[in-house]
């Protein structure tokens, strides 16, 4: 019985810690998505300019890693501001294969930059002590890593709901995301809004790419590729421009993922695919997307 | 097609001859067969290279069938690559070592995955579409390597061909024999290919491709006819992924990879969607950009990737119509056309 208890317990706590990486890397698309009906593929892109970020920050400056994290969010964010300026803008109106395709030039060209700078090899740092280690629950050690993740995870998400349920800002967002048109003749200036919103999503993503790489194995460059299948996965699954779906979604497919590879190591990475094919054949707008 | 007026008869009768002239061949259309035929002899160093671009070319062709002509955009075309690639191996290793025994099998194989996939995904569309297109690939590849057994796995699967029709043998050391084999292989996919979007089946895709609804509307059985071109598309991709292996002698997890899915599809954007040569343009400026790339680096490190991105991202902002869209208007300027015609 205890070594069930175990067994279970770690699933849920290694779970659980990549779900909430997984919504935290993934949100930030889902709402480009929804909200501009912009497939950004590059979306990783920026996950793996945030971690590269705070690789640097840490192991060349010596900065805290809560502080590179920090910075990583606001240089991503601004980073992104950019791109969007310069070259998604002239995309919106344009068919879905031309963004496509745009933004997997941004991710080749970004994948050569950052083996340039950085080379092939994936980038890791050492953790701060308080992160490092594992703690003893009685029945089962965790690492402290995981944990601090699930907490991290946590209070952001929670930050998130507040800031996009209960706030004026974020009932313009859920507004045009709903109905651009709409929101548009009440008055809210969507361009700016999708900025914004914009470098939200980019910023979340490089938090996320500086949270996973204690729990990735390390940054590398192609990290942009790599885990670009996965988000978009999460987010077809939870249906686009859905917060609480794309949650949803990264909760089930964070734990299914786990398990499967913990219980079936040879086959295990099949299992998320196979999970997200059957889902969208059932529902092809995702769990919560609207049809 | 607005232009026509006159009695009804008079108009079918100019519908048909335009159709006609459309199919009829051009006298520049033996370009690139004198093209690969003088490389053949004057650049017999860059025979491997040139072999790969003939197999990417068919590839790129395979793809252009359902992104150009149907309007399907896929970013998991590798899953019917890889599919021939194996079946092709897998029956060399086992005692059928036949190449057109291969690619016969190769095409049935990637028909069948086409058909079953094609069936269930295309009742998707757009990002949820790609998104499926992709997690086939991705699942196949997983598979790949967790049935180490059979695959080979990492290491993949080493074979030989026998003769091609008990006559000639694909030599791997000058690529002779395999380059003239690639050649007529892809000159009869060309064919078939060429064939299918000029026939009536051909102009129903782009009716599709342009407004599916109207299709629809008129009568259209849409999703039966995307999926057979789909099923047509993964046969010939088979066919190149076979091709693929029978001339390097191996097979490994490669062939499935997601790099390889956006590779082919950045050739064929980069020549042009939807006009057959766009793929032989696209496939031979990348394949070139690529080696050259790795020559003046002195490295195979994917810098050329940044060339590469750069590359695409003014394509999609500046020339939509990639570089054979430059060449035709080009030519269009030249012959100072009023004549606008209608692709």
């Amino acid at each position: 019985m205890s070594s069930f208890l175990i067994e279970i317990t770690t699933v849920l706590v290694f779970g659980l810690a990549f779900s909430m990486l997984l919504f935290i890397l993934s949100v930030g698309l889902s709402i480009t998505m929804g909200l501009m009906g912009f497939a950004n593929l590059a979306h990783g892109s920026f996950a793996m300019a945030g971690g590269y970020v705070t690789v640097s920050m840490v192991s060349k400056t010596g900065a805290p890693f809560a502080v590179a994290l920090l910075v990583s969010f606001v240089i991503v964010a601004l980073l992104s501001i950019l791109f969007e300026r310069v070259l998604y803008r002239h995309l919106y109106r344009r068919p879905e294969l031309d963004q496509v395709l745009l933004t997997i030039g941004i991710v080749f060209a970004s994948i050569a930059t950052v083996t340039f700078i950085w080379g092939p090899d994936p980038q890791l740092i050492l953790m701060p002590e308080y992160l490092s280690g594992s703690v003893d629950l009685g029945f089962n050690n965790f690492p402290r890593y995981h944990i601090f993740m699930i907490v991290a995870g946590a209070i952001i998400v929670a930050a998130l709901f507040y800031g996009l349920e209960r706030t004026n800002i974020g009932a313009q967002i859920r507004a045009a995301v709903d109905n651009r048109r709409m929101a548009e003749s009440c008055g809210i200036n969507t361009g700016r809004i999708f900025t914004w919103t914009f470098a939200l999503g980019s910023g979340m993503a490089a938090l996320g790419g500086g949270l996973g790489i204690q729990l990735l194995g390390g940054i590398k460059p192609v990290f942009a590729l790599e885990y670009l299948v996965i988000f978009l996965i999460v987010i077809a699954v939870g249906g686009m421009g859905n917060i609480r779906g794309t949650f949803f979604a990264a909760l089930i497919l964070g734990i299914i993922d786990f398990a499967g590879k913990f219980y079936f190591p040879e086959g295990g990475a099949f299992i998320i695919f196979a999970v997200t094919i059957i889902v969208l054949l059932i529902r092809p707008h995702g769990l919560f997307g609207k049809a | 097609m607005t232009s026509s007026t006159g009695t009804p008869t008079g108009s079918l009768a100019r519908s048909v001859q335009f159709l006609q002239r459309r199919h009829r061949f051009h006298w520049a259309e033996i370009i690139p067969w004198i093209l690969a035929i003088a490389v053949f002899y004057l650049l017999p160093g860059y025979r491997l290279l040139a072999t790969q671009i003939l197999v990417m070319i068919l590839f790129a062709l395979s793809l252009d069938l359902i992104v150009g002509y149907a309007g399907i955009i896929s970013l998991g075309h590798t899953a019917f690559f890889g599919t021939g690639a194996y079946i092709t191996a897998l029956m060399a290793s086992n005692d059928i070592p036949d190449p057109i025994l291969g690619l016969i099998a190769a095409a049935a194989g990637a028909a069948v995955l086409g058909l079953v996939s094609g069936w269930v995904l295309l009742r998707t569309t757009g990002l949820t579409l790609l998104v499926l297109t992709m997690a086939v690939t991705i699942m196949l590849q997983e598979l790949a390597n967790d049935f180490d057994e059979i695959t080979g796995g990492f290491d993949g699967i080493n074979f030989t061909n026998s003769e091609i029709l008990g006559l000639i043998e694909l030599d791997q050391l000058w690529y002779s024999s395999s380059y003239i084999y690639v050649l007529v292989v892809l000159f009869f996919g060309f064919l078939t290919i060429r064939t299918i979007v000029y026939a009536p089946f051909g102009r129903m895709l782009i009716g599709i491709r342009e407004n599916t609804q109207r299709m629809s509307a008129i009568g259209t059985p849409v999703h039966q006819r995307q999926v057979s071109v789909y099923i047509i598309s993964a046969a010939i991709a088979g066919i190149a992924g076979a091709l693929w292996v029978q001339v390097q002698g191996n097979v490994t997890t490669e062939v499935y990879t997601f790099e390889l899915s956006g590779e082919v599809l950045i050739m064929l954007i980069l020549g042009g969607t939807g006009r057959l040569y766009g793929a032989f343009l696209g496939a031979t400026v990348y394949k070139i950009l690529e080696s050259t790339t790795e020559q003046v680096l002195g490295t195979d490190e994917p810098y050329w990737q940044f060339a590469i991105g750069i590359v695409l991202i003014l394509t999609v902002l500046f020339a939509r119509r990639g570089l054979f869209g430059i060449f035709e208007d080009i030519v269009k300027k030249f012959k100072g056309a009023s004549k606008g015609e209608v692709q």
